[in-house]
């Protein structure tokens, strides 16, 4: 983590976090109809109870909400009905230089798609212009299926680059799609609060740093912005040692995932001592058949030249081969 | 059935970016500390905790549980959190205090719009298989219902201007408020277009920001406050996800909340949740609020827009001018999801 901007010692650390997924969704029989058409560059709609032909389809009627089952095929051209004008794409849209979303009504439709539109500048798309789809070279069975509209007078001369084709699902030569995915990604700026942020910049010296929660008296490491029991901020700076016990522990037999030490391996709470709350970490250096609840430990730190502001700089803790503490003096911490 | 009133409001000044964490610990402590002032309330004199907030905001999964630690919840409390805007978090607890299970509850929304890219955020909340994989963005979809109100004569870019410039006026009275100053409309027009048809002063800004409110039955309410405001009517309605079936320059939904809520002729101040500048006159327009109704004294969401608690604000500036003194009838609304699709409605009165 890195301070933002004007560091000071008290400015708050942040970092970028990045966060993503592949929402994968069934479509069911009304929008499995909508993709699978839009697969065959087919557009198609369902009429409703009132006549309505919505696009995209709708399961149920907006007003009797009876399940809708009449559909019919509309045009891949039509009217835009309303515009706005993007000047600066986001990620993720389908255009990557400025373009307008619409709401289209499609020939043969009566209510409205959204869509982007390739007009090259707010001057060449107005209300009422006719736009047509442009298809995607490779269908799949998505929305994305359509790249985007242009006009039908005067497609642009130089056409946006498309974008690549969602990921599919796994499906039967043949097949319909039943699936659809759509990968989100989300970027963020994570804080740290500012007790945590000393915390993290103390790990970097090589310090482990508490703070007292004013009302109960209890040592929290990391310190936090409010204590969970009285909900005010933890104040007072407590340097705690790196020795301790270990309240309780589990033996991590199963290999999973990102796993970075083979099993089996001892993941354990250490109270440090001085310290209220027990935090998470490895216990190496001894079979782990022969960790207990009480034994006492001490950190086993990384090279100083590998610390930054993270509690990854204790690579482990290791036994000390003092004396376990009796159980009474920490059954409270468990 | 119990009446039901708003007896403490607080807030966190209305900020471009906070440099506390998403869970915000760092906003809440300090406005939970001042409800408890106004009332005489402790932590453990209230019956209910709802909260409204979003993880998608947050990036993180879970975020409205390390919120709780604001609380100090312990010995345990009884607590929910919706995924909405806090002014539903405060509809469900006056449904637990009407049914007499409970009789003061704490009701509080947080958001760190700041932490993403909140425009590219709001994309998901839109329909998951043909709408949000193109992450049409909240401002873009603002703007498509804005031409289409001008197209249709409703309103004009200079009656939107007009809504920016009395909004940014009123919100110099307001020490919480974004933005804020004496702009003229000519002004306002000569700007440039952020997302043609919507300029800067259309917009609300992206806010970071928390707000609470302490509620109490009416009886608990007399010994709470000099001048509760009872809620007299509350309802939220909501209308079709499909942004091209509905009629976006209207908002059926708010009409019937409002007409639910009790919404009349005789309320002397409305606090319209309205992102948009011109969805307060879609708002106002639903609601039947004549030119005798002050419209948004506190400047309004368009002068600083909490996620997930600007709603909640809303009602306790409605509520706060009873509790003040300052007016006997007052209304509040509270919209939700993309171009005003769900909307909550409460009236207020002096008990």
């Amino acid at each position: 983590m890195t301070a933002a901007e004007t560091e000071t010692p008290e400015t708050p650390l942040s970092a970028p976090l990045d966060v993503g997924f592949d929402y994968t969704r069934s479509v069911g029989p009304v929008l499995g109809r909508f993709v699978n058409a839009l697969r065959e560059r087919r557009v198609m709609g369902v009429r409703g109870d009132d006549g309505r032909v919505h696009v995209p389809p709708v399961e149920y009627d907006p007003d009797t909400a009876r399940a809708l089952t009449d559909f019919t095929d509309v045009a891949d051209e039509g009217t835009v009905v309303s515009w706005s004008w993007v000047a600066e794409p986001l990620e993720g849209q389908p255009l990557q230089r400025p373009f307008a979303w619409a709401l289209i009504r499609l020939d043969g439709a009566d209510t409205c798609l959204l869509h982007a539109v390739d007009a090259g500048s707010p001057s060449k798309i107005s209300t009422g212009m006719r736009v047509k789809a442009r298809w995607a070279d490779a269908t799949v069975g998505h929305i994305r299926d359509i790249v985007c509209f242009t006009g039908v007078d005067a497609p642009p001369d130089d056409p946006a680059p498309a974008p690549p084709a969602p990921p599919v699902a796994e499906q039967a030569e043949g097949e319909p799609v039943r699936t659809v995915i759509t990968p989100i990604h989300l970027h963020y700026l994570h804080s740290a609060s500012p007790e945590e942020s000393r915390y993290l910049r103390g790990l970097a010296e090589g310090r482990l740093l508490g703070q007292r929660c004013p009302a109960c008296g209890k040592v929290y490491v990391p310190p936090r912005g409010a204590c969970p029991t009285d909900g005010v901020p933890t104040t007072d700076e407590v340097e705690l040692p790196d020795t301790g016990i270990v309240t309780t522990f589990c033996i991590v037999n199963v290999p999973f995932l990102g796993q970075r030490i083979k099993p089996p391996y001892v993941a354990a709470y250490i109270l440090l001592d001085g310290a209220d709350i027990a935090f998470l970490h490895l216990v190496l250096g001894c079979e782990a058949s022969e960790v207990r609840m009480g034994m006492r430990v001490r950190a086993a730190w990384k090279p100083r030249e590998e610390w930054s502001t993270t509690l990854e700089n204790i690579a482990h803790f290791e036994p000390t081969g003092e004396p376990d503490a009796p159980y009474e003096s920490f059954a409270h911490h468990l | 059935m119990t009446d039901v009133a708003v007896v403490g409001f607080a807030q966190s000044p209305s900020v471009r970016r906070t440099q506390g964490t998403t869970n915000g610990v760092e906003m809440l402590v300090p406005i939970f500390k001042e409800v408890f002032e106004q009332t005489g309330l402790s932590k453990r004199d209230i019956g209910f905790w709802c909260s409204g907030s979003s993880d998608y905001l947050a990036g993180r999964a879970f975020s409205f549980i390390a919120a709780i630690d604001a609380i100090g919840a312990f010995p345990p409390i009884h607590e929910s959190h919706v995924e909405m805007d806090a002014a539903w978090a405060l509809y469900e607890a006056w449904l637990k205090i009407r049914m007499g299970e409970v009789d003061t509850a704490l009701v509080y929304g947080f958001g760190k719009s700041s932490a993403g890219q909140l425009r590219r955020v709001l994309a998901l909340q839109l329909d998951p298989y043909v709408v949000a994989p193109l992450w049409p963005d909240s401002i873009s979809l603002a703007g498509l219902q804005a031409r289409l109100g001008m197209e249709a004569g409703l309103w004009s870019e200079k009656d939107l201007a007009e809504v920016a410039a009395r909004s940014r006026r009123d919100a110099a009275g307001n020490p919480f408020a974004q933005v804020s100053g004496d702009t003229e409309v000519a002004e306002l027009l000569d700007t440039p277009f952020v997302a043609d048809p919507l300029r800067a002063h259309d917009i609300a800004p992206v806010t970071d920001g928390a707000a609470v409110i302490v509620l109490a039955s009416a009886e608990r309410a007399r010994d709470l406050a000099e001048r509760p405001a009872v809620i007299t009517g509350i309802d939220h309605r909501v209308d079709s996800p499909g942004l091209g079936v509905r009629d976006l320059t209207r908002s059926p939904s708010t009409a019937s909340a409002g007409r639910a809520a009790g919404a009349g002729t005789d309320v002397e101040i409305a606090e319209l949740h309205a992102p948009f500048t011109h969805q307060e006159l879609i708002v106002r327009d639903a609601l039947g609020l004549g030119e005798q109704v002050r419209i948004n004294p506190s400047g309004g969401a368009l002068t600083g827009n909490p996620m997930f608690s600007a709603g909640l604000v809303r009602i306790g500036e409605a509520a706060r001018q009873i509790l003040a003194g300052n007016a006997r009838r007052t209304l509040a609304h509270a919209t939700s999801g993309p171009a005003l699709q769900q909307n909550l409605v409460a009236v207020l009165e002096r008990g």
